[in-house]
């Protein structure tokens, strides 16, 4: 177990290192998420509709978008000279595998959530005040899931010719209940109702995080069975 | 060509490998011993079955039936006995972007050696490569990046190598370097088993010769001494 | 282990065999629904289409469940039968959907005035179908058969267990969120005779589905046992 755990920090310190002498996942993502937020705030009839009415929809979409933008990196890079050969061939264990590229990625999108919440209270002007601690929760809760499928399906498309068309259409169905909930979650922080009246979708989001986070680290060792 | 007395358990052997997905049957029953000292080589032609072979030898892949033992173990119940193994192929294995030293640091940790980034160095003063132990492998030579890759491989002094079309494209040092490495890891102790469609480059130093055609062995034995019958026959096999 | 082509034949025919048998009931159904069980009084006729949509999403869903099961005893099991089913209970539900889908705004505009609703039945069958069409995506893109099972399978697999989440999400959506009511085909209330037609019709639909998916498995069968024969 800790030699998983060992392995796993080993593997996923590598990625974060390549990253950042190649810097290629990263800068996408966090500029996609810019300019989505640029578009949404210029995608919509002032008079009508208020920044404030379309704020948490649009934190969730970008959010999604761009985190779907830093999936596939984690096993093109392992494509590239057959070094995932290398990994397989050592004494490894797949869970390794699993949790290395897993906390990589959330390292990788955790960095554009960090960067998009900032860039959205700023663009969309809205007052986070007593709601952060809420909405930080709920983006910890609403990611740790999607983030699991995500890291399965990418190490199985990274195999087929257009990844990057596969990955959207084999994910975006699994994103949908972990954002509506935290849409809704978050339209309420928003509007100052306190944390203690979300309970309900928060565990809904909890629930779904240990299902399928259990689930993917189970199944992603046939991925390399062959 | 005498064959050492099987005193001990052989460093690899297979068994009855076969690899079949509903009528597709791609290996048909194959067994291979290789033991400390000696060279198998593996030759036949493309889509014989040979890549997904060593797959399977180096666990990378489960056979449909059959076993393969490392040190008489099986490689899927004791997955610690995959540190026995090393693998050099026409792919580098390597990270572009990281440096040389990087790359192997992180190969020594793969394998849990003491003082990894110290393993890392000793690797690439031995393939005379220290002075470009900082410098991205996406910089390197081709016959630079080749070094790194053996000194990968070699890192955690396996007892078995693999070696998958070793010297595909590879310009005449290269190949050299490449025998130099089979020639020193012999001499070591090491079981070998060199997967090529280049037989006359290992023919000199193979003790044993098998020939893959449609999942089976059509030539399987010895290294004999006479190279050109050999290759009479190999032709015939093959149907050219 | 490698099916014969009389092994095919025979699974074909008795596929086949049972379609006709489940159209048969359709046709039952239709007759039921139409002369034999009363009007519902605030939607009048067009209610009765439920009595076809609401069983073709159910064979749907039951089509989608056993793509994932076969899939996760193939990873377990690896008998490559195993991926040939998930892949013909796939096509199979694929078909379903896109009947409830188009069958469901065809009637719904012309007598309720919307082409979509969100309710819980036609938002979990456009969920199968993205997964649906995310698998046989997958499925085409991947070239080796034994990566290509192992792959479904995970998809599968993963897929079955999200049903849970978007059935419950809806509904918290809804409760939590209370939409306007519109009227749609749904089960009204509790009249014996209406019930008798819905579960002979939910009957009549599995039947369809095994009907269906019997052939389709077949298909694939004749395909290997082709594949031998011209092949080794």
């Amino acid at each position: 177990m800790t030699e998983t755990l060992r392995l796993a920090v080993v593997l996923a310190a590598k990625d974060l290192r390549v990253e950042r002498r190649s810097r290629t996942a990263l800068v996408s993502a966090v500029v996609f998420a810019a300019l989505v937020l640029v578009i949404f705030n210029f995608a919509r009839d002032p008079a009508t509709v208020t920044a404030k009415m379309l704020a948490p929809s649009v934190l969730w979409v970008t959010f999604t978008f761009a985190s779907m933008l830093t999936f596939n990196r984690a096993f093109s890079l392992e494509k590239e000279n057959a070094a995932i050969d290398g990994l397989l061939l050592s004494p490894m264990p797949r869970g390794a595998l699993f949790l290395g590229k897993y906390l990589a990625n959330l390292a990788f999108v955790g960095t554009v959530q960090a960067v998009t919440l900032p860039l959205f209270v700023l663009f969309f002007n809205v007052g986070l005040g007593q709601a952060l601690g809420g909405l930080l929760l709920t983006i910890v809760l609403a990611t740790i899931g999607f983030v699991a499928i995500g890291t399965v399906f990418s190490a199985m498309v990274v195999r087929t010719r257009f990844a990057d068309l596969m990955l959207p259409m084999l994910l975006l169905p699994f994103l949908v209940p972990p954002v509506m909930g935290a849409v809704a979650v978050t339209t309420r922080l928003l509007s100052g109702r306190p944390l203690s009246e979300q309970m309900a979708w928060l565990r809904f989001l909890g629930v779904y995080d240990v299902v399928f986070l259990t689930i993917c680290a189970m199944v992603f060792p046939a991925i390399f069975d062959e | 060509m005498t064959t050492p007395p099987p005193a001990t358990l052989p460093h690899l052997q297979a068994r009855g490998i076969e690899r079949r997905f509903g009528s597709a049957r791609v290996l048909r029953g194959v067994d291979l011993t290789v033991r400390a000292g000696q060279l198998h080589v593996i030759a036949g032609p493309n889509g014989a079955g040979k890549t997904t072979l060593l797959r399977i030898l180096a666990g990378l892949s489960r056979p449909s039936a059959g076993t393969v033992q490392v040190f008489g173990h099986g490689l899927r119940e004791h997955p610690e006995h995959r540190r026995e193994m090393g693998l050099l192929s026409h792919q580098s294995l390597l990270y572009d972007d990281l440096t040389p030293l990087e790359n192997l640091t992180f190969a020594a940790r793969l394998y849990d050696l003491p003082d990894p980034e110290t393993a890392a160095r000793a690797g690439l003063e031995r393939v005379g490569l220290a002075h470009r132990a900082d410098d991205p492998v996406r910089r390197l030579s081709r016959g630079m990046i080749q070094r790194v890759a053996i000194a990968r491989a070699l890192l955690h002094q396996p007892r078995i190598m693999l070696f998958d079309e070793p010297f595909t494209g590879l310009d005449a040092p290269s190949a050299a370097r490449v025998l130099e490495v089979l020639r020193g890891q012999l001499a070591a102790g090491a079981a070998l088993l060199v997967v090529t469609h280049n037989l006359a480059e290992v023919w000199p130093i193979a003790s044993w010769v098998s020939v893959l055609v449609g999942g089976r062995w059509v030539i399987d034995e010895p290294r004999p001494d006479d190279r050109e019958a050999f290759l009479t026959r190999l032709h015939e096999a093959l149907g050219d | 282990m490698i099916p014969t082509l009389d092994d095919a034949h025979a699974t074909i025919r008795r596929g086949l065999l049972i379609t006709a048998l489940a159209l048969a009931g359709v046709g039952a159904v239709i007759v039921m629904a139409l002369w034999m069980t009363p009007t519902e009084v605030r939607q009048g006729l067009a209610q009765k289409i439920f009595y076809l949509h609401a069983p073709s999403a159910w064979a749907g869903l039951l089509a989608f469940s056993l793509t994932g099961i076969t899939g996760g005893l193939y990873l377990w099991l690896r008998d490559p039968r195993l991926d040939l089913f998930s892949e013909a209970s796939a096509e199979v539900g694929l078909v379903f959907g896109v009947i409830v889908l188009t069958t469901g705004p065809i009637w719904g505009k012309p007598i309720w005035g919307t082409w979509w609703t969100w309710d819980a039945r036609l938002t979990l069958t456009l969920f199968l179908f993205f997964l649906f069409v995310g698998y046989m995506a997958l499925r085409n893109a991947l070239s080796d058969p034994a990566e290509r099972a192992r792959f479904s399978a995970v998809v599968g697999i993963l897929g079955l267990l999200l049903v849970p989440f978007v059935h419950l999400s809806v509904y918290m959506f809804r409760t939590l969120h209370p939409q306007p009511v519109l009227l749609k085909p749904s089960a009204p209330s509790m009249d014996p005779r209406m019930l008798r037609t819905l579960l002979t019709s939910v009957g009549v639909f599995t039947l369809l589905y095994i009907g269906f998916v019997t052939t389709r498995y077949g298909l694939s069968l004749r395909r290997e046992a082709r594949g031998v024969a011209d092949g080794d």
